[in-house]
C-alpha cells in the first residue's frame, strides 16, 4: 500500500515535469522560427504598402483635371500633367490634341477671376463658377476639388488620369513626390543612384580590401594580425551616423576643395565614405578566404620555383575568387543599404547621376528624408514602401547569391 | 651530389634533427624510413628548404648540394626550389586544368613560348606515365582524375620545370596497391635522369625502389647504407628491430 | 661521376635574369599591399582621433548628467543617454531570450536537418537587410497596425528585430563550441535534455552567448535608420515615463544637430561630443567581448 502511493507520486512528479518540458521544447521551436516569421512578415507589409501605391490616382485624391468640353483630349498621364502645369509643355497638339494653347488652372486661381462675396456665404456658386471658368476657355486644363464640380457637368469634361502605373515608378526619370496636381514617382534616378554610389564605393573600396586582406592572410606575422583584426572590427562597429557626421565635417569639404566644386555634398563623398564603410566586410570575407587555401596548394606551388608573390596571385587568390566575389558582393550589399551616413554627405538632389561631382540621392536616403512627411497611407508613404521593398529585392538577392558563390568554394574544396 | 653535414634541426625547443650526416650520389634512389615522427620527412624538406615556411624553426650544419651550402646567403631559394623538385604525400594539384598544372612552373619560371610549353608539357607527361590516359582530356580539371593520376600528374609538374633532383615525401602513402606500383615502375625509371630521395613508411617499398636507404628513428639517423645490405643484414640491433618487427 | 663531369652539371643556385625581374615585381607588390595595409590602419586613426581630439574637449559630467539648452546649442545630451539607454534595455529584453532560444533549437533540437538549414539562410538574409528597411517595417506594424505610435516599445521591438540574427548566431556558435562528451555524459547520468542544456550546455556556452549579447547592444547604441519613425524625438523637455512615450536618442541627436539644428555652426562642439560618447560605448562593448572571450578561451585551455 505505502510503497503504491509513493510510486503513483513519483509518477505524477513525472508527468508534470515532462508538459514542462514540452512546453519549453514548444517555446523553443517557436523562437526557432522567428527568423521566417520576420522576414515573412516583412515581405507582407513592405510589398502590402508598396503595391497600394499602383491602386493610387495619378493626380491627387480628391481631385480630378477638367478641360473644355470641344477638347478631343481623354487622358492624361502623370508627366504629361506634371509638365503641363510647369509650363514645359503648352500646346495640346503636344499631348494629342488640337493645336491649342494650354491654359493650365488650378483651383486657387478661381479667387483672381471673381470676388469673394460672389460665391455666397456658404460658397454655394463656387461649383457654378468654376463650371463658368472651365467652359469659358477651350484650352484650359484645370485642376479642381471634386467636392466643387458642378452638378450639371454639360460644361465640362473630365479627363481620365488614371492609376499610377509600373512603367510611371520604374521608367520614371523624377522623383516629385510632392508635386501638385501629379505627384511624380518616378524611381529611376533613386535606383540608379543607388547603384552608381554603391560601384564606386566598391571601385574605390575593392583595391584597398584585398591588399588588406592578403597583407593579414599572407604576409603579417601574428602580432600584426592580433592589432589589424580589432582595428578592423572597430572600423566596422562605428556607427554609420558617426561616418556620416565625419564625412560632412571632413570629407564634404575636402572634396569640395580638392576639386574645386560649388558643392561638396557629392556622389563622389557619398561614394569615400560608402567605400570606408564597405572595407571591414570586404577585408574579412575575404581574408577568410583566402586563409582556407590549404598549405599543400601553397607548397606545391613554391616547390616548382614560384615566388611568394607569384603563389598569391597564382594560386591563393584564383583559390579564394569565389570567397573574394561573396565579399564583393556583401560590400556591395553594405553599400546599397546604407542609409545615414549616405544621406548626411550625399547632397540628395533626385536626378539622373551622369557625374560624381554632382549632389545624388539614394533610395535609403530618400526613405529616411522622406518617410517622415509622407501621411501614412497616401501616395507618397506608399511609394516610400515600395523604394523599401526594392531595397530588400535587391540585399535579398545579394545574399542568396553570396550564399550561393560561398556554397560553390565550399564545393571546390 | 647532396650531402648532409652536421645537421641539426629544431622545431623551437624541439630537437628534430639530431647531428646527421648524409652523402647520397647522383643518379641514385636514396630511401629514408623510420616510425612516424622520426624526423625523415623534416629532414627531407631540408634540401629545398621547404622548412623555411615554417616559424620558429632553427637550422645547424650545412646542407650541400654540387658542393654548394643552399642555406647560403647567395643562393636563391627560388632558384633552389626549381632545381629540386618536389612530391608531396597527397596529391595537391590547382584547382586548373589538367595543362594548366603541369605548365604552372613553367610560367612561373618566366616561359612565355606557346609551343615550347605545349611541347614540355607532352613530354613531362610521358615521362610520368601519364599521357596516354589524359591526352584527349588537357583541358579538364585536374580534380576529375583519380588519387594515382592526381600524384602522377603531381610528379609530371615537378618534372616540367626539369629540376636535378626529386624530393618525394611519401608519395604513395594517400593511394591503393595498383597506383601505388605505377608510382614505383616511375621511380624506377626516372633514376636514369634525376635523383631521387623518397620518404616512406612502406619498407617493402624501399627495398624495391631504392639503391640506399637511412633509417631514422628519434631524429637520429641510425643506419645509412645500401639497401640490399640494410635488409638482410643491417648493422644495428634498432634497424633489425624495426624492420622485422614490422614484417614479423 | 668524374670530377669534371660533376662540375659541369653544377648547379646554378644563383638569382639571375628573369629571377631577378620576379624578386623585383614582388617587392613592389608587397610594399604596395603594406601600404594600403597603412592606408586603412590611417583612416580609422584618422576618423577615430579626429573625434576624440574634437570631442574630448566637450566631454564632462555637466555634458553627460544636463538636457540640451538654447535650441540645443548649449547643455548636455543626458535625454539621450536615457533614450538610447531605454532602447537598448528594451531591444535586448526582447531579442536576447528569444535569439538564444533560437540558437537553442538550431543547434539542440534539430541539428543539420533541413528545417535549420532553411532557418539559416533566412536570418543569414534578415541579418543582410538594411536598417531602412527595418525602419519601414517597424513603423508599419508597431507604430501604425499595432497602434504603439512612436515610442519607446515600438523602437526597441524594430531594433531587437534588427540584431536578432547577431545574437542568434553567436548562440548557435556558442553552443557548437561545447564539446559532445558534455550532453553524453548528461545523458548518461539520467538527466532529460532539457536539463542537459539548462545545467551543462547553457552554462559552459554562457560567456560566449553573452559576447553575442554585447555586441548586439553595440550595434543598437549607433543605429538610427530604424528609430528614426519609431521611437525618436527631435527635441524633448523631459525623460520618458512609460514604454509608450518618444525618447530623444544620442545617434538621432548626432544627425539632427549636425544636419538640422537650429544654429549648425554653434551647435558644432556638441555633435563632436555626442559622436564620442557613442564611439567610447562602440569601443567599450568590443573590448568588454574581446576580453570575455579570451577570458573564456584561456580557461577552456
Amino acid at each position: 500500500m505505502n510503497t503504491d502511493k509513493q510510486l503513483k507520486f513519483r509518477n505524477t512528479a513525472r508527468r508534470g515535469a515532462k508538459w514542462l518540458e514540452r512546453g519549453v521544447e514548444g517555446l523553443f521551436t517557436a523562437s526557432g522560427w522567428v527568423s521566417i516569421v520576420i522576414v515573412l512578415l516583412i515581405t507582407i507589409f513592405l510589398f502590402k504598402e508598396g503595391f497600394g501605391l499602383f491602386q493610387s490616382p495619378t493626380v491627387e485624391k480628391g481631385y480630378v483635371l477638367c478641360v473644355h468640353p470641344s477638347n478631343p483630349v481623354e487622358r492624361l498621364n502623370a508627366s504629361q500633367i506634371k509638365h503641363i502645369f510647369d509650363y514645359e509643355t503648352t500646346s495640346w497638339s503636344e499631348v494629342g490634341g488640337a493645336d491649342l494653347e494650354i491654359r493650365p488652372f488650378r483651383f486657387e486661381e478661381i479667387f483672381d477671376y471673381y470676388a469673394e462675396e460672389e460665391f455666397g456665404p456658404d460658397y454655394e456658386f463656387l461649383p457654378d463658377k468654376l463650371a463658368e471658368v472651365v467652359a469659358g476657355d477651350e484650352g484650359i486644363l484645370a485642376f479642381l476639388p471634386e467636392q466643387y464640380l458642378p452638378a450639371d457637368r454639360s460644361g465640362i469634361k473630365i479627363v481620365e488620369a488614371g492609376n499610377i502605373t509600373v512603367t510611371d515608378f520604374f521608367g520614371g526619370r523624377e522623383w516629385l513626390p510632392t508635386s501638385t496636381p501629379a505627384p511624380q514617382f518616378g524611381a529611376l534616378p533613386l535606383i540608379l543612384g543607388t547603384l552608381w554610389v554603391s560601384f564606386f564605393a566598391i571601385l574605390i573600396a575593392l583595391p584597398l580590401g584585398m591588399g588588406v586582406a592578403i597583407y593579414m592572410s599572407e604576409l603579417a606575422g601574428e602580432r600584426m594580425r592580433k592589432v589589424l583584426k580589432p582595428a578592423i572590427e572597430l572600423l566596422a562597429g562605428i556607427p554609420s551616423v558617426v561616418y556620416g557626421f565625419f564625412g560632412l565635417v571632413v570629407i564634404v569639404p575636402l572634396v569640395q576643395r580638392a576639386f574645386d566644386l560649388p558643392v561638396g555634398e557629392t556622389a563622389f563623398a557619398g561614394c569615400l565614405i560608402l567605400a570606408i564603410m564597405a572595407l571591414p566586410t570586404i577585408i574579412t570575407v575575404a581574408e577568410d578566404a583566402m586563409r582556407n587555401t590549404p598549405l599543400a596548394m601553397r607548397e606545391a606551388s613554391l616547390s616548382l620555383g614560384a615566388t611568394q608573390w607569384q603563389t598569391i596571385y597564382r594560386v591563393v587568390i584564383p583559390y579564394a575568387s569565389s570567397g573574394i566575389s561573396a565579399a564583393i558582393v556583401l560590400g556591395i550589399g553594405r553599400a546599397v543599404g546604407e542609409t545615414m551616413a549616405v544621406l548626411m554627405v550625399t547632397g540628395n538632389a533626385a536626378v539622373m547621376p551622369t557625374s560624381l561631382f554632382e549632389p545624388i540621392r539614394t533610395i535609403p536616403a530618400t526613405i529616411a528624408a522622406e518617410l517622415g512627411e509622407a501621411p501614412a497611407g497616401g501616395a507618397h508613404y506608399q511609394s516610400l514602401f515600395l523604394l523599401g521593398c526594392i531595397l530588400f529585392l535587391i540585399t535579398l538577392v545579394i545574399s542568396v547569391s553570396a550564399e550561393l558563390i560561398s556554397k560553390k568554394q565550399r564545393q571546390a574544396v | 651530389m647532396i650531402e648532409a653535414k652536421n645537421v641539426n634541426f629544431y622545431y623551437g625547443d624541439f630537437h628534430a634533427l639530431k647531428n646527421i650526416n648524409m652523402k647520397m650520389e647522383r643518379n641514385t634512389v636514396t630511401a629514408f624510413i623510420g616510425p612516424s615522427g622520426c624526423g625523415k620527412s623534416t629532414f627531407l624538406r631540408l634540401f629545398n628548404r621547404m622548412n623555411d615556411l615554417i616559424e620558429g624553426t632553427r637550422l645547424t650544419g650545412e646542407c650541400l648540394i654540387d658542393g654548394q651550402n643552399i642555406y647560403d646567403k647567395s643562393v636563391s631559394v627560388v632558384e633552389l626550389r626549381k632545381q629540386v623538385g618536389m612530391v608531396f604525400q597527397k596529391p595537391n594539384p590547382f584547382p586548373k586544368s589538367i595543362f594548366e598544372n603541369v605548365a604552372y612552373g613553367l610560367r612561373v619560371n618566366g616561359m612565355k613560348n606557346k609551343k615550347e610549353i605545349e611541347e614540355i608539357v607532352e613530354r613531362s607527361l610521358r615521362q610520368a606515365a601519364l599521357w596516354d590516359e589524359v591526352k584527349d582530356k588537357l583541358k579538364k580539371s585536374a580534380f576529375d582524375l583519380s588519387g594515382g593520376q592526381q600524384q602522377r600528374l603531381c610528379i609530371a609538374r615537378a618534372l616540367a620545370v626539369s629540376p636535378t633532383v626529386l624530393l618525394m615525401d611519401e608519395p604513395a602513402s594517400a593511394l591503393d596497391p595498383i597506383s601505388t606500383s605505377k608510382i614505383e615502375d616511375l621511380i624506377y625509371a626516372l633514376k636514369k635522369e634525376y635523383t631521387i630521395v623518397i620518404v616512406t613508411h612502406n619498407m617493402q617499398q624501399a627495398s624495391r625502389v631504392s639503391d640506399n636507404t637511412g633509417f631514422f628513428m628519434l631524429g637520429e639517423l641510425v643506419e645509412f647504407s645500401e639497401t640490399k645490405k640494410m635488409f638482410l643484414n643491417p648493422d644495428k640491433e634498432q634497424t633489425q628491430n624495426y624492420i622485422t618487427g614490422r614484417f614479423g | 661521376m668524374e670530377q669534371s663531369k660533376e662540375n659541369e652539371f653544377s648547379l646554378q643556385l644563383k638569382a639571375s635574369g628573369y629571377r631577378l625581374r620576379t624578386r623585383m615585381t614582388q617587392q613592389v607588390a608587397f610594399w604596395t599591399i603594406r601600404l594600403l595595409g597603412f592606408v586603412v590602419v590611417g583612416i580609422l586613426v584618422w576618423i577615430q582621433g579626429f573625434i576624440i581630439v574634437n570631442g574630448a574637449g566637450v566631454l564632462s559630467w555637466d555634458f553627460l548628467t544636463q538636457a540640451p539648452t538654447e535650441g540645443m546649442t548649449s547643455g548636455g545630451i543626458f535625454p539621450a543617454i536615457v533614450g538610447t539607454l531605454c532602447l537598448v534595455v528594451g531591444s535586448m529584453v526582447f531579442a536576447f531570450p528569444l535569439g538564444v532560444m533560437a540558437g537553442i533549437y538550431m543547434n539542440e533540437y534539430t541539428k543539420d536537418h533541413w528545417t535549420v538549414r532553411l532557418i539559416r539562410v533566412v536570418t543569414n538574409n534578415l541579418s543582410g537587410i538594411p536598417s531602412i528597411v527595418f525602419g519601414l517595417f517597424g513603423m508599419a506594424l508597431f507604430v501604425n497596425t499595432l497602434g504603439f505610435g512612436d515610442s519607446i516599445i515600438a523602437g526597441s521591438l524594430t531594433l531587437g528585430l534588427l540584431v536578432l540574427p547577431i545574437v542568434i548566431r553567436t548562440t548557435e556558435e556558442a553552443l557548437k563550441a561545447v564539446p559532445d562528451s558534455y550532453r553524453s555524459g548528461s545523458v548518461a547520468l539520467g538527466a532529460s535534455k532539457l536539463q542537459t542544456i539548462f545545467r551543462v550546455i547553457l552554462p559552459s556556452a554562457f560567456p560566449n552567448i553573452i559576447t553575442g549579447l554585447i555586441l548586439a547592444i553595440g550595434r543598437v547604441s549607433g543605429e538610427t535608420a530604424p528609430i528614426l519613425f519609431t521611437a525618436v524625438a527631435y527635441f524633448l523637455p523631459k525623460l520618458p515615463t512609460s514604454i509608450f512615450d518618444q525618447v530623444m536618442a544620442l545617434p538621432y541627436h548626432l544627425y539632427v544637430i549636425a544636419t538640422s539644428g537650429t544654429d549648425i555652426e554653434a551647435s558644432r562642439p556638441i555633435a563632436y561630443g555626442t559622436a564620442l560618447v557613442l564611439i567610447i560605448i562602440v569601443l567599450a562593448m568590443n573590448l568588454l567581448a574581446s576580453f570575455i572571450r579570451k577570458r573564456v578561451s584561456r580557461k577552456q585551455r
